[in-house]
């Protein structure tokens, strides 16, 4: 079985998919990215799919899940590329991809998960900064 | 890879394993082409097909998929017929319902490839099977 190679540029992950995946090598990448992120540690994933010539509903719901499964394990996931007849045909198929964020290309993903990052860790030093009040 | 030109009339997959859903999109890719479809109708008319060979191996418990190339006598077409020898599906509006699974899917597959083509007829019959013929013309 074919596998989609994570790589590790910086501190995001980058998927580029650029074959036409079987479902097993869909939801082996699933796997293999969720141990990826664990392994690296890494706050930022992108999956590019300029690839790919059409999404199904099987492929856009690994998406839907590798976004969520990031998310629970504090990574943030954007998928990058998606071809404009793709987008189209998801539509028109039902598959409106909530929680999936999306970017035109890898630069904009990137800048995307910078900016989501930055916030993040703002937000985090105002808890740090502000006792709890308790409103009731 | 499939090296079909799309100029026979019609070719045969069956639908045993993953590896078979992958060979009927890339199949019907190249018979999109070959009849002219545009890029779009091409992307709805492989989404489609991925969509019904899945259901096929899934729930039909294999079967095959017959991709042809078709003419109305205005304008050519792609047509693809899935078989399967399954359990047949007991309640189809429910079946063609946005979000009706039994199998932990989202439901959209049935009733999304049905917007994606321009023809859509199923014909299904508990303990026997279903097959389901979708047809995609030029414009
Ligand atoms: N060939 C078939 N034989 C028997 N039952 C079928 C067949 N195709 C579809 N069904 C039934 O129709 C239901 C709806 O199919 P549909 O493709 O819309 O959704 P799904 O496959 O469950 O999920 P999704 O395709 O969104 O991943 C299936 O859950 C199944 O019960
Ligand atoms: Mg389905």
């Amino acid at each position: 079985m074919e596998r989609v190679p994570v790589l590790k540029i910086g501190d995001i992950l980058l998927v580029s998919i650029q074959i036409d995946m079987e479902d097993q090598v869909a939801l082996q990448l699933q796997e293999d990215l969720a141990d990826k992120i664990v392994v690296t540690g890494c706050h930022g994933v992108i999956i590019d799919i300029s690839a790919l010539d059409i999404v199904d509903s099987f492929v856009g719901r690994t998406l839907a899940t590798i976004a969520s499964v990031s998310k629970v394990l504090d990574a943030d996931t954007v998928v990058v590329g998606m071809r404009p007849a793709v987008a189209i045909t998801l539509v028109e198929l039902g598959l409106s991809l909530p929680g999936i964020r999306t970017a035109l290309n890898v630069e904009l993903g990137m800048k995307l998960l910078a900016q989501e990052r930055e916030q993040y860790e703002l937000d985090l030093e105002d808890e740090d900064e502000e006792p709890a009040v308790s409103t009731r | 890879m499939t090296t079909w030109d799309g100029a026979a009339a019609a070719e045969r997959v069956a639908i045993i394993s993953d590896q078979d859903v992958v060979r009927v999109r890339q199949l019907v890719r190249t018979l999109a082409v070959a009849v002219k479809l545009s890029l779009v109708d091409q992307t709805k008319i492989v989404t489609a097909a991925s969509e019904l060979a899945r259901n096929t191996l899934v729930y039909g418990g294999g079967g095959n998929a017959e991709v042809s190339r078709v003419d109305n006598g205005r304008k050519p077409g792609i047509r693809i017929v899935f078989a399967d020898e399954g359990p047949g599906i007991p309640d189809l509006d429910l079946a063609l319902t946005d979000g009706y699974t039994t199998g932990g899917g989202m439901g959209l597959g049935l009733s999304g490839a049905r917007r994606l083509v321009d023809e859509f007829e199923i014909d299904t019959e508990v303990g026997k099977g279903t097959t389901i013929s979708v047809t995609k013309w030029c414009r």
